[in-house]
């Protein structure tokens, strides 16, 4: 499986919660599969994904996933340390390690190679951490929203994109959109 | 004096109803995030890095808290797609309260490299920056963030060695 087949499974479940999605590919693979109001695209600065949702989870109760690449992740290693020492029991990480920079090329990426992001998130103090198949995503997650519990899952699938349109949705106008369905 | 100095600095938050803060380190903002650290009334939370802290203040924002993020000058190259790309492009406001390192009393040469380029950087981005510069120049820090709320921009407050009082 790759991300698109993934996000593509998971969309019920991501449906009813707030979503901080990873720049590039992601985004416009989610955003075409099923554009939510609760979602939040990130169309530019790399890396952050993992620290909007935990910033998020922190200042209001509702769920947040944050969905992660594993490229994203290793360009800022130093967000599973914060998310380790200031749990959000509202906060789950998912990230889907699919070994390459999706958006640039399919690259490989370390996480690809010798490095497990479960095993860095799990020494970085990440208590509840939880490496999975493509196919069981959607088990994992929901299992992860019931427990009330922050969660790391890593998500370990094939490389590859499906082709879908850029978002041209202004920045101010989902950022609006998503803030409204935060306090909804 | 100093101690007063910190004080009055994490009351005008308080005041302003910012409650999240993240912070990096610097020797001259070391009472400034103990005060930060000691409010009740803030979530404080140190990130690793800049670009980091920017992120979950962003992620605050959208949650309903008034964020700030306190750090050094050097970090300010190393936040600049941030601020371009998610504080600005986004239209979010962002009170950054920096220490000016490498003014007038700095002991360590390296720090005067990034001091000589902070305040190109800062009116290169449109960010609005004010400088602290005498101890009375706190004064206006209140001003300073309810303007920064006001107009939802990130706005830099540089306090350099002679507004601390020294190292």
């Amino acid at each position: 499986m790759i991300r698109s087949e993934i996000l593509k499974e998971i969309a019920p479940i991501l449906r009813d919660q707030l979503v901080v999605c990873n720049i590039g590919i992601p985004s416009q693979e989610l955003h075409a599969i099923d554009d939510q109001p609760s979602n939040f695209y990130m169309l530019g600065t790399m890396g952050l994904a993992s620290s909007i949702g935990l910033g998020l989870a922190l200042s209001q109760p509702k769920p947040v996933i944050s969905i992660d690449g594993d490229g994203s992740v290793l360009t800022n290693l130093g967000t599973l340390p914060t998310i380790a020492n200031n749990p959000a029991g509202n906060f789950i990480l998912l990230i889907i390690d699919n070994g390459s920079y999706g958006s640039t090329g399919d690259q490989p990426t370390y996480a690809g190679r010798k490095t497990s992001l479960a095993k860095v998130a799990e020494a970085c103090g990440c208590e509840t951490v939880v490496e999975c198949a493509a196919e069981d995503t959607g088990r994992v997650l929901q299992e992860a929203l019931d427990s009330g519990e922050m969660t790391i899952i890593v998500c370990k699938c094939e490389s590859g994109n499906a082709k879908m349109p850029v978002i041209t949705m202004d920045p101010v106008v989902i950022r609006d959109r998503f803030m409204k369905a935060v306090s909804a | 004096m100093q101690e007063d100095i910190n004080k009055r600095i994490v009351d005008d938050f308080v005041a302003n109803d910012v409650s999240f803060v993240t912070t990096v380190p610097c020797k001259q903002l070391a009472g400034v995030i103990d005060e930060i650290d000691a409010r009740k009334d803030i979530h404080h939370i140190p990130s690793n890095k800049e670009d980091e802290g920017m992120g979950l203040c962003a992620g605050a924002f959208m949650g309903g808290k008034r964020p700030a993020i306190i750090m050094q000058n050097t970090a300010i190259g190393v936040t600049i797609n941030t601020l371009a790309t998610l504080t600005q492009y986004y239209r979010m406001p962002l009170p950054m309260l920096i220490s000016y390192r490498g003014e007038l009393g700095e002991p360590v040469a390296c720090q005067v490299e990034m001091a000589v380029h902070t305040k190109a950087l800062l009116a290169q981005l449109h960010i609005p920056t004010y400088h602290f510069h005498h101890r009375d120049d706190v004064e206006e820090l209140d001003k300073i963030i309810k303007y920064t709320f006001m107009c939802n921009k990130p706005v830099a407050i540089l306090t350099d060695a002679s507004f601390w009082g020294g190292y």
